[in-house]
């Protein structure tokens, strides 16, 4: 069952005088309940390709399609957790109050939103922070705060941009674990983009791998470790080695510039 | 207690030296106070000092709310911005006692309406300006979070930029002060800033500056209500803006 399927997905940037082509040719397909991982060098276009797919910027040619629906605009049944948690979560409102209002804005009845923002919260671990305000947080309860957001939403697709590259190395690994945690138990569809190597090693069932601007995908590597992971025995593991030397590999390729022959479509 | 102090040396320091006073335009305080009772009666409050408050609170909300919804579609459609630029520009150039004329040829020379449009007119500017400056200054992450989770706009763009529009409340007030006492220089016998004037008109110097007493008051009552309002209104800014000091 395809939830989320990219085809031939290009992106080029057209300025006056100029223009910069920043994503080619992407294909792939996120299949329900799959948790799947980009990954990249720094410049591979990924944020470019997560706002074409998450709808907030319009792609030169080639589709993307939600459930069976085009994406033309940013669709109701996906959910975006931010780079910049501190800029996603609003100031002004209570760590509830940003959990809400999406649900609010889709019409849910005040039980029901109250209700799905108390399992959220629960879900990530922050049941007594609802009345707080987010700048009273830490930054990874912030980021937890973000993706209860996103969790409440229900979305068929949880996109994750680079959520935590800009948190301490512990909490990153407490959010990683989160992330598992979530996609296991509620049985989410998760896309997660990210610059870390080991990061999309520990957390996807599958690792697409980019090339350098402009994009296209150099291979798609199926992550075959065992589906309970933990922080210490995963990452200490020879197969962990194994994939973490064969993912890193193909960024190092990436970086040098190198193309598949004909790109990579799942 | 500590804001109290400065104030309480400045009324002693005038007390000391107008003591004994003979000029005729410097009475000492003591006369100045005496003549508080006779002049600040029921009918003063009533028929001057309330309909000048309630001429300048209409002008004031008036502006408010013009300016705010003026200022969220200015400031978010770019093109009609660039379109209104030159007019809004030359509007503001022009300070609204020179327009009270032109205002009364319309709205009539006596009336409540030509002095609460003067009112609003000078109010209307810094709201204005403010409230197009916070829209534009909206975060581009928060704007894109309320695009992907299907939030209405406004309810992210009017809190981000509501500490903007304080700043422009709060300079419209002291305008629209200065503004409630001008526009009553003009076709009007009744009012706070009208029996200013009549007493100055008719030498009555000691009522006249109990008046301006008054006016003064009036200002830090009306700044001390909009603080308060301000403090509820936007604690999250102010915890906000602590917490980021603080790291």
């Amino acid at each position: 069952m395809i939830t989320l399927d990219v085809a031939g997905l290009a992106k080029t940037y057209t300025g006056p005088g100029r223009s910069v082509e920043a994503v080619r040719d992407l294909t792939f397909q996120v299949r329900r309940g799959e948790l799947v991982c980009i990954v990249g060098p720094s410049g591979a276009g990924k944020t470019t390709l997560l706002r074409c797919i998450a709808g907030l910027l319009p792609a030169t040619s080639g589709t993307v399609t939600l459930e069976g629906a085009t994406v033309t605009g940013p669709p109701p049944g996906m959910a975006v957790v931010f780079q910049d948690y501190g800029r996603s979560l609003f100031p002004w409102l209570t760590v509830r109050g940003n959990i809400e209002l999406p649900l609010k804005e889709k019409g849910l009845a005040r039980a029901a939103r109250r209700a799905a923002c108390d399992a959220a919260l629960a879900a990530v671990g922050l049941a007594d922070s609802a009345e707080a305000h987010p700048w009273q947080l830490s930054g990874g309860m912030q980021q937890r705060v973000a993706i209860a957001r996103a969790v409440a939403y229900e979305p068929s697709v949880l996109l994750m941009d680079e959520p935590f590259a800009a948190v301490d190395a512990q909490t990153r690994a407490d959010l990683e674990d989160l992330v598992r945690t979530l996609w296991r138990d509620l049985g989410v569809t998760v896309l997660f983009v990210t610059h870390d190597i080991d990061e999309s090693v520990y957390l996807a069932q599958r690792v697409l791998v980019l090339s350098h601007r402009p994009t296209v995908i150099l291979e798609d590597v199926p992550i075959d470790l065992p589906a309970e992971r933990d922080q210490l025995t995963t990452r200490g593991s020879a197969r962990f080695t194994e994939l973490r030397a064969h993912v890193y590999e193909l960024v190092q390729l990436a970086k040098r510039g190198h193309r598949p022959e004909s790109p990579v479509r799942t | 207690m500590k804001r109290i102090g400065l104030p309480v040396v400045l009324v002693a320091l005038w007390w000391a030296a107008s003591a004994g006073s003979t000029s005729f335009f410097w009475p000492p305080l003591p006369a100045i106070v005496a003549a508080v009772p006779s002049t600040w009666t029921g009918d003063f409050w009533l028929h001057d000092v309330v309909p000048s408050v309630v001429r300048l609170l209409i002008g004031f909300f008036l502006a408010l709310f013009l300016g705010v919804a003026a200022g969220v579609a200015l400031g978010t459609f770019r093109t009609v911005f660039f379109m209104a630029e030159p007019v809004l520009e030359f509007f503001r150039a022009l300070p609204p006692p020179v327009l009270i004329p032109i205002i009364a040829l319309v709205a009539g020379y006596t009336g409540w309406t030509a002095k609460v449009v003067t009112i609003t007119l000078g109010c209307l500017w810094p709201v204005l300006l403010n409230t197009i400056e916070g829209v534009r200054s909206v975060d581009e992450v928060a704007r894109e979070t309320a695009r992907s989770y299907h939030i209405a706009p406004l309810k992210v763009i009017v809190p981000s930029a509501g500490p903007r529009i304080a700043t422009g409340a709060r300079q419209a007030l002291s305008v629209g002060v200065i503004l409630m006492v001008i526009s009553e220089l003009f076709g009007a016998n009744r009012g706070l800033g009208a029996a200013v004037v009549q007493f100055q008109r008719g030498f009555a110097v000691p009522q006249m500056w109990t008046g301006i007493i008054l006016l003064g008051l009036l200002g830090v009552a009306l700044s001390g209500l909009f603080q308060l309002v301000e403090r509820h209104t936007l604690a999250w800014y102010h915890g906000w803006r602590r917490a980021e000091r603080e790291g």
